[in-house]
C-alpha cells in the first residue's frame, strides 16, 4: 500500500514526504536538522522543552517540530531570526537549569547542552543556577539522579515508568518546585537498570562512576590490572567515536584497553561461555529432577537488574532462579584463581576491571555472597560510556586503533557467547549446548546439526516457542526488558525455561551502553552479535576447549571451590538497595 | 419541532469558557466521534481572578445547569458526565448539587485546591479527573476525539449549559454573564445582553467612573487592558471588566501581581514558561528593571509556550504599555524615563 504523500516547504525548498510524520522528521530526512532535548524515539513526544520550534505559515506562535505532522502546503521556517531568538533563548533557559560540573562529568565529551551552546555561540551561563540546592539520589552504588543537573525533561520518569514499568521515579512538586525522586512508597524499589541514565540527554541521571578509582589502579606499579569486556560492548562502543551503528570492534576494544595501561585483556565471551555449560548443565539436571529446591521452570539470571527484581519484588521466585553466577563473575572467578596459579600471581595482586553494557553489574560485583577466598571476583564494573570517556579524555583515537587480540586462556569463545548480549542469546545458547549435552549422554549422534533456535530472536517483549531438545520438548519464553515480566509471571506453569533481560533488547540495550540507544540502534547492534555469531566456527559453548579445560581444572579443586566459583545465592530483600 | 443542535446552531450560542468556540460544532465533533463510551465535562473550575459568574450560576442557577448538562447527555448518549468543581464552590454548593443530582449519571469532582488556575485547563482537567498529575496534554489529539480516558468528551464551561438549557425551552436571549470588579460602587455578577459593549455594561449598571480609568476584560490575569476610548467592543473571555483608576493603581504593583499570578499558576512542564516565568519574576523584582530583558522573556512566553497559561502572560503586560502608558493623556504614577523606556521596549 502506498503511503499517502504531501508536500510541504521548508525554507523555501519543497520537501515531498509521507503524510502523518512530524516537521522534525520531514527536515530531516530534507537534511535540515533541528535541535531538540526532551525527545527520545522510546516515548511519545512530550514536546516541553521548546527549543525545536519552527515558523509556520498562518500560525500565530512557533510550533514545536517534534509534536506537528506535516500537513499538504505547509510552509515550514527553521532559520529566521524569530525561531533563532526562540530556540537559544529556551536552551539559555535550560542551561541555567543545569549547574555545570564538566570537569568530572563523563558526559562532557557528549553532553548535547555543550554542543549547542557550541553551535549556536550561546553562554551557558547566562542566568544564575537556580537549582545549586537540589539533592543528589544515589542508587546502592550503582545509579545517581543529580538535581542540580536536571532539566526537568522527563526522560527517566518515561524510561521508569513507561518502559520498565518499576514506577520508582516521580515527579514531586509543581512549576520551578518540580523534581524527580524517587518513590516514597514502601512497595517501590529501584532495580538498578539505569535505563533512566541511557535516556538522560545531560546525564543528571547516570552511573556512579568508578573511572577515577580504575586509573588509580592502573598507575599502582605493584597491582596486575586486568581488563575484561562484555559480550555487548563490541558492538556498541564504536558508536561513541563516529562509527556506523552495529559496527563489530572487538579488536579495536582490546587495543584500546591495552592503551589505557591494562596489563592484560580478556573476553566476557569466554566467561558466558562457562555460563552456558553451568546452566545448560543446571537446566538438564532440573528437568531429570522432582526436587522441590530445585523447580521449573527455570530462570536466567545472568542479568543483575532482574535478579534485583526477583529479590525485591518476588522473592517467592528464588528457587527458580539458576544458581549459575554471571559471565563476568565466572570470568573475574577464573581469573583470580586459575589464570592467577598457571601465571603465578598471588591473586591478591590482581584487579579486575569489567567494561559492562550496565549499571547494575556494579552492583552485582560487590555483592558478599560474590567473595572467593575474601576476595571479589570482580573489582570495578565499569559502563560503556566511562570506558569511552577514559579514551577520549587520554585522547585515543578509538576509530582508528589497530586490531589486537584477548589473551589467552580467557580470550576464547563461541558463536554462543557471542549472541549473549542480546534479548534471547542466552536462551539460545543454553539452547544449543544443552542440546549436545543430552545427545552426548544418550550417545546419539544426530543432533550435532541443531544451532540455531530462531524463535527466540528479535524485539518483541515476549517470545515464546516449543523446542526439542535431544527429544525432550521444552517450552521456553524470552522477556526482552522487565516492563514485559507480567506477562509471563503470570503465567509460569506454560514454561519449564525462560530468559529475562531487564533491558530492552538486552544488554545491547542496556543501562550503561551510548546515548542514544534507540529502537533502530537496538536492532543494529543486535544483528551485529548474530552476524558474529555467523562468522565462528565454534558455534556452541560447550565445544570451547579453554572454557572445557578451565572447569576440568576447577572439578579438580574439589567441589567447596568449584562451587563458589560457579554458582550463587539469592536473598529475599526487603528494603532498597544499599 | 427542531433538534437540539439546530437549535444551539441558531442561536449562534459560542462557548462562554472564553476560547468562544462555536458550542454546535463542537457538540457535532463529539457526535461524530467514535468510541466505546462518551463523556461530558462541565468545567467549573473558574481559576481566573476577577471572573465569578459560574459560581453565580451554580448558585442560583443550578436546575438549569444539571438540565443543561443533561441534554448534552442524551444528545451525545454519554455514560457520564463530570461537574469538575472549583474547591471553595464544593465547599458551598457541593452538597447541594449531589442532592440535585440523586441518581442522574453525573458526579461531582472536587477539584484539588493545588490544581489552581492550570488545573481549570480542559486537558488538565481530563488528567485531574483521570488521576493523573495535573499539567495540560498535547494536542493533537484533541477531547473531542480522545478527551476522558481516551474517550470522545465534551467539555464546557458552566454558563454554557446554562444556555443550553435556555435555548432548550425557546428562553434563550442572546445574554451572558458579566462580573465587573475594582474600583466601582457596584461590583457583582450580570446578566445582560452578548452584544452590548463594555461601556454599556458599565453605564447601565452604574459603574462607570467619572475619573481617569482603564479596564481589564476577560480576567485579571490573562485578560486585555483597555483605555476609555476603547470601551465600544464587547468584553470577550470570561467576560469580567475589571475598573481602574488611573491615578490609585500602581503599575509596578500590577506588573508584580500578574507576573506572580503565572509564575504561581505554570504547571511548570515547558521550558519557556517553567523558567521564563522565575527568570520574569527575578527580573521585576529588582530594583532596576531591565525592561528589555522582561521583553524578551514575554515574547518567548507567547511564542513558544505549551499551552495557553504561556501563551497569554504576554497580553496584560503589553495591552497595559501599548494601551495605557503610550497613550500620554492618560496620567499614571510611573517616572517619566521607566515610562519612555517601557514604551519604546514594546
Amino acid at each position: 500500500m502506498n503511503k499517502k504523500k504531501v508536500k510541504i516547504k521548508i525554507n523555501n525548498k519543497t520537501v515531498n514526504c509521507e503524510a502523518g510524520i512530524t516537521v522534525m522528521q520531514a527536515a530531516k530526512k530534507a537534511g535540515i536538522s533541528i535541535p531538540g532535548l526532551c525527545g527520545h524515539p522510546d516515548f511519545k513526544a512530550r514536546s516541553t522543552c521548546r527549543v525545536c520550534v519552527v515558523e509556520i505559515k498562518g500560525r500565530r506562535n512557533l510550533s514545536a517540530s517534534c509534536s506537528t505532522f506535516v500537513e499538504d502546503g505547509m510552509e515550514i521556517i527553521t532559520d529566521n531570526e524569530r525561531v533563532i531568538n526562540a530556540r537559544n533563548m529556551n536552551l539559555e533557559l535550560i542551561f541555567a537549569e543545569h549547574i555545570e560540573k564538566c570537569e568530572d562529568c563523563i558526559w562532557r565529551f557528549e553532553c548535547k547542552l555543550l554542543a549547542f551552546a557550541k553551535e549556536f555561540g550561546l553562554k551557558i551561563t547566562k542566568f544564575d543556577d537556580r537549582k545549586r540546592d537540589r539533592k543528589t539520589y544515589r542508587f546502592a552504588n550503582a545509579v545517581e539522579i543529580d538535581g542540580t543537573q536536571c532539566i526537568d525533561c522527563r526522560l527517566c520518569i518515561d524510561a521508569c515508568t513507561q518502559l520498565q514499568k518499576i514506577d520508582y521515579l516521580e515527579l514531586k512538586g509543581k512549576g520551578v518546585n518540580q523534581e524527580i525522586v524517587p518513590s516514597a512508597k514502601k512497595d517501590k524499589k529501584c532495580i538498578l537498570c539505569g535505563q533512566c541514565t541511557v535516556h538522560c540527554p545531560v546525564s543528571a541521571a547516570q552511573e556512579q562512576a568508578n573511572f577515577e578509582e580504575v586509573e588509580k589502579e592502573l598507575n599502582n606499579p605493584n597491582h596486575i590490572v586486568v581488563a575484561q569486556f562484555a559480550p555487548s560492548i563490541r558492538v556498541s562502543i564504536g558508536e561513541d567515536f563516529g562509527l556506523p551503528h552495529g559496527k563489530i570492534v572487538t579488536g579495536q576494544v582490546v587495543s584500546g584497553l591495552r592503551e589505557l595501561g591494562f596489563d592484560y585483556v580478556f573476553d566476557v565471551n569466554f566467561g558466558a561461555d562457562i555460563t552456558t555449560i553451568v546452566e545448560a548443565e543446571e537446566l538438564l539436571k532440573r528437568l531429570n529432577s522432582k526436587d522441590k529446591k530445585a523447580p521449573l521452570p527455570m530462570f536466567t539470571s545472568c542479568c543483575p537488574g532482574w535478579v534485583n527484581y526477583v529479590e525485591l519484588y518476588r522473592a517467592d521466585l528464588i528457587p527458580y532462579l539458576t544458581t549459575s553466577r554471571s559471565p563476568h563473575i565466572h570470568n573475574g572467578g577464573l581469573i583470580k584463581t586459575y589464570w592467577a596459579q598457571k601465571q603465578k600471581i598471588s591473586p591478591r595482586k590482581i584487579v579486575v576491571v569489567s567494561i559492562m553494557p550496565c549499571t547494575a553489574k556494579k552492583y552485582e560485583a560487590h555483592r558478599e555472597e560474590m567473595k572467593i577466598n575474601e576476595h571479589y571476583p570482580v573489582d570495578y564494573s565499569l559502563t560503556t560510556r566511562e570506558f569511552s570517556f577514559l579514551m577520549k579524555k587520554n585522547k585515543i583515537d578509538f576509530a582508528k586503533l589497530k586490531n589486537s587480540k584477548s589473551d589467552n586462556p580467557l580470550g576464547e569463545y563461541s558463536g554462543g557467547a557471542a549472541i549473549f548480549g542480546g534479548s534471547g542469546g542466552v536462551m539460545e545458547s543454553a539452547l544449543r549446548t544443552a542440546h549436545v549435552m543430552a545427545c552426548g549422554n544418550k550417545k546419539s549422534g544426530i543432533c550435532n546439526s541443531k544451532i540455531d533456535f530462531k524463535s527466540v530472536r528479535g524485539l518483541d517483549g515476549i517470545k515464546e516457542a516449543c523446542v526439542t531438545v535431544a527429544g525432550t520438548k521444552l517450552r521456553v519464553a524470552v522477556v526482552n526488558g522487565i516492563g514485559n515480566i507480567k506477562g509471563v509471571l503470570d503465567n509460569l506453569k506454560n514454561y519449564d525455561y525462560i530468559e529475562v533481560m531487564a533491558c530492552p533488547g538486552g544488554c545491547i540495550g542496556g543501562g550503561g551502553q551510548p546515548i542514544p540507544t534507540t529502537p533502530e540502534i537496538r536492532q543494529k547492534r543486535i544483528d551485529a552479535l548474530y552476524k558474529l555469531d555467523k562468522k565462528l566456527k565454534v558455534r556452541k559453548s560447550y565445544e570451547n576447549k579453554s572454557a572445557q579445560e578451565a572447569l576440568s581444572w576447577l572439578k579438580k579443586q574439589g567441589h567447596k571451590t568449584e562451587h563458589s566459583i560457579l554458582h550463587t545465592v539469592y536473598k529475599k530483600k526487603t528494603n532498597n538497595l544499599t | 419541532m427542531q433538534s437540539i443542535i439546530q437549535k444551539i446552531k441558531k442561536a449562534n450560542l459560542t462557548g462562554r469558557g472564553g476560547a468562544c468556540f462555536p458550542t454546535a460544532d463542537k457538540w457535532l465533533m463529539v457526535k461524530k466521534a467514535k468510541g466505546a463510551k462518551k463523556y461530558i465535562v462541565c468545567n467549573a473550575s473558574e481559576g481566573e481572578p476577577g471572573i465569578k459568574k459560574d459560581k453565580y450560576l451554580l448558585e442560583k442557577k443550578t436546575d438549569h445547569v444539571i438540565d443543561g448538562i443533561l441534554i448534552a447527555i442524551n444528545y451525545l448518549k454519554a455514560e457520564k458526565a463530570y461537574i469538575y468543581l472549583n474547591p471553595a464552590y464544593y465547599k458551598e454548593f457541593g452538597k447541594k448539587l449531589e442532592k440535585i443530582i440523586n441518581t442522574l449519571p453525573i458526579e461531582v469532582f472536587k477539584k484539588q485546591h493545588k490544581a489552581g488556575y492550570i488545573g481549570g485547563e480542559e486537558s488538565s482537567a481530563l488528567n485531574h479527573i483521570e488521576g493523573k498529575r495535573i499539567e495540560p496534554r498535547l494536542r493533537p489529539p484533541f477531547p473531542t476525539t480522545s478527551g476522558l480516558f481516551e474517550m470522545p468528551t465534551l467539555i464546557n464551561n458552566v454558563e454554557t449549559f446554562y444556555d443550553v438549557s435556555l435555548i432548550a425551552a425557546n428562553e434563550y436571549q442572546g445574554k451572558k454573564f458579566y462580573t465587573i470588579n475594582g474600583d466601582c460602587l457596584y461590583d457583582g455578577v450580570y446578566e445582560l445582553p452578548e452584544n452590548w459593549t463594555i461601556a454599556e455594561v458599565l453605564k447601565k449598571t452604574d459603574n462607570y467612573p467619572d475619573f481617569d480609568f482603564f479596564v481589564q476584560v476577560g480576567g485579571d490575569a490573562s485578560g486585555a487592558v483597555l483605555n476609555e476610548q476603547q470601551l465600544n467592543q464587547q468584553a470577550g473571555g470570561g467576560g469580567s471588566i475589571t475598573i481602574h483608576s488611573c491615578l490609585k493603581h500602581n503599575p509596578i504593583g500590577l506588573m508584580k501581581y500578574w507576573t506572580n499570578f503565572f509564575y504561581n499558576e505554570s504547571c511548570g512542564q515547558c521550558a519557556p514558561c517553567r523558567e521564563g516565568l522565575h527568570r520574569l519574576k527575578e527580573e521585576i523584582e529588582k530594583k532596576e528593571l531591565n525592561w528589555q530583558a522582561i521583553v524578551r522573556l514575554l515574547d518567548n512566553l507567547e511564542d513558544t509556550s505549551f499551552c495557553g497559561l504561556g501563551c497569554s502572560v504576554k497580553m496584560p503586560f503589553s495591552s497595559y504599555v501599548n494601551n495605557i502608558l503610550k497613550n500620554n493623556d492618560i496620567k499614571i504614577n510611573l517616572p517619566v524615563n521607566q515610562r519612555q523606556c517601557l514604551c519604546e521596549c514594546f
